[in-house]
């Protein structure tokens, strides 16, 4: 039996007996426990690569409902690497211009005019189980060519027992329990993650006390693609934040932060929150325009991580190793770059070209990311919840001040758009010697550009040597690994402002998550290979 | 010298954190004085007395 945890949005990966299912249990390099945005990227950024992985997911499909609904461009860059973003950016909603109110008045607008020279704009709007489907439709093109990915719908983890090199897992099926075995074990299976509590791990951080209330509503009106965020907004019952902003498929995404001490049944009652969308939609143009109701819940949230997101040949990865508040877009785009640092190294490692040290490295750096992450998010959340008088003070002058100076607007914080970190003096890592820009420094992800025949960071795969301007370098070996050689003699004015700064030329090491290496302003072939060797964790 | 209305701080949100995280263990009346030694102190460094009645006026 496996009982259904939430309802699905749609199916995609329908149970299926097979033949594992009977007989002494199949040992499989790695599993991938949950179908997710993290556990789908994980698998097919492993399966591209080779290694074959098992994904295990307790549901058929995608969970229905209100989940992660922004992509930021790292994302979308993974996504395209993996051959799954052109889709997501076709259907997903871009915008520009946001406006912030307080009370009854605009404080001031925006427009985030899009930076040139990148494939993918720096963020869309893309509901969950869309972003999972296109995940799915790549992997089964993948599939398709050869990769050995295999996805089990409705196999729930039910038990699972560590040993010093592998893991035997316990899974039940419509057709009754059976067993596998794994060298090493993901959980990316989300924030109420079964396996961190089968294996006793603890989940530590704060808790806010407060409550929003997401209304998604279908909307043929025409509405500005904007979005929209009050500060005490004046509508009835709004509470003391509010925010509205599009999705596809004519779907509008409200958020009311309704405080600490609500009747859940009563803020969820129909009437009572068609008062308040009506009230929010008419505000601006004085009618309320035709819509339909399609999701509402009420959610709490907490800034909290695991202390380690590693124990022996399990991996945590993604919403079920750290959770961050939504102000901005920071839990699945956060999970996802978790997926893409462990799918090279579980690579190498599998195919005995890098050692197992190599796979330390994974928790120190994304527990960094997290750490940022959870920061950022914190930030947000005190700015929009002032927890004493002082900072309630404090964010009620930079309101006062922001409507009228435009020195005060960049204190206005309703969450800052994920980016990135940088793995700042990480050991993977090597100084710089270029002295380049800051953005492309030893540590950072790629910065894409325009390059000739298109943008910079298709030319990305695997391990690269970038070569701009000076000579063309040759090709580097070590431990197995032969380096794929890009030189771009005459750079465009923008590969150049980001990767050379006033420098005339630039060697870059990037890894195959698109991290820098290392960098110098000219080749040198053991200097390179040296790199390279310190990037995989080898003596 | 005009008083600089535009964005002038680098890392906005981590000043702003710093500045939030020195009041976080004072009573109000301590953040009502710790407040009155940040604007001296600071109005002490501009110096300027044109600057300082612009910025008075700006934030009224």
């Amino acid at each position: 039996m496996v009982a259904s945890r939430y309802e699905t949005a749609f199916k995609l990966y329908p149970y299926e007996k097979v033949e594992a299912q009977s007989g002494a249990p199949v040992r499989h390099p790695v599993v991938i426990v949950g179908g997710g945005p993290v556990g789908l990227a994980l698998a097919l950024d492993l399966g591209k690569k080779g290694t074959p992985v098992l994904v295990l997911d307790d549901h058929d499909g995608a969970g229905l409902g209100s989940k992660a609904i922004c992509f930021a461009k790292r994302t979308l860059d993974i996504a395209h690497r993996l051959g799954a973003g052109a889709p997501m950016v076709d259907k997903g909603v871009v915008w520009n211009v946001g406006r912030v109110f307080r009370g009854e008045g605009q404080l001031f607008g925006f427009d985030l005019q899009p930076e040139d020279g990148h494939r993918n704009p720096a963020f869309i709007n893309l509901q969950q189980p869309d972003f999972e489907r296109f995940l799915v439709d790549a992997i089964r093109a993948a599939q398709d060519a050869g990769a050995p990915i295999e996805i089990r719908g409705r196999n729930r983890v039910t038990a699972l027992q560590t040993h010093a090199a592998h893991v035997t897992v316990d899974v039940d099926t419509p057709d009754g329990p059976y067993q596998l075995e794994a060298d090493y074990l993901v959980a990316c299976d989300g924030a109420r993650s079964g396996l961190r509590d089968m294996m006793g791990l603890s989940f530590d951080g704060r808790v806010f006390e407060d409550n929003f209330l997401i209304a998604d509503v279908r909307m043929k009106a025409d509405f500005p693609t904007e979005r929209w965020f009050w500060f005490e907004p004046p509508f009835k019952g709004a509470g003391q934040s509010a925010l509205l902003h599009k999705q596809p498929d004519d779907i509008w995404r409200i958020d009311f932060q309704l405080g600490w001490d609500i009747d859940r049944a009563k803020e969820l009652d129909k009437e009572n929150i068609r008062a308040r969308v009506d009230a929010m939609l008419s505000s601006q143009t004085g009618t309320v325009p035709e819509y339909e109701l399609v999701w509402t819940s009420i959610y709490t949230f907490q800034c909290r991580r695991m202390k380690s997101f590693r124990h022996g040949p399990v991996f945590f990865a993604g919403d079920s190793a750290h959770q961050v508040s939504p102000f901005g877009a920071r839990g699945a785009n956060s999970g996802v770059q978790d997926a893409e640092n462990l799918a090279w190294k579980l690579d190498l490692v599998l195919k005995g070209i890098a050692d197992h040290q190599l796979l330390d490295t994974y928790a120190p750096e994304r527990e960094f990311g997290a750490d940022e992450n959870i920061l950022n998010s914190s930030r947000a959340t005190d700015f929009m919840t002032p927890k004493s008088k002082i900072s309630k003070a404090f964010r009620n002058a930079v309101l006062d001040l922001a409507g009228k100076h435009a020195f005060a607007r960049p204190f206005v914080n309703s969450g800052r758009l994920s980016v990135p970190c940088v793995y700042d003096d990480f050991p993977l890592f090597s100084t710089d010697a270029l002295e380049g820009p800051a953005m492309t420094r030893p540590g950072a992800p790629c910065v894409d550009a325009p390059v000739d025949d298109g943008y910079l960071l298709d030319h990305l795969r695997g391990f690269t040597v970038l070569a701009i301007g000076g000579n063309k370098p040759q090709p580097v070996t070590a431990h197995g690994i032969e380096t794929r050689v890009v030189h771009i003699s005459a750079p465009s004015a923008l590969l150049a402002q980001r990767y050379l700064g006033g420098q005339d030329a630039g060697v870059y090491l990037i890894r195959p998550d698109q991290h820098v290496v290392g960098r110098w302003r000219e080749f040198d072939a053991q200097t390179v290979q040296d790199a390279l060797t310190t990037s995989i964790a080898k003596d | 010298m005009t008083v600089n209305l535009e964005p002038n701080i680098p890392d906005p949100d981590g000043f702003y954190d710093e500045l939030l995280q020195a009041h976080a263990t004072l009573s109000d009346e301590e953040s009502d004085a710790f407040n009155a030694r940040l604007i001296l102190t600071l109005a002490n460094h501009i110096g300027d007395r044109g600057v300082l009645r612009a910025a008075i006026e700006a934030a009224k």
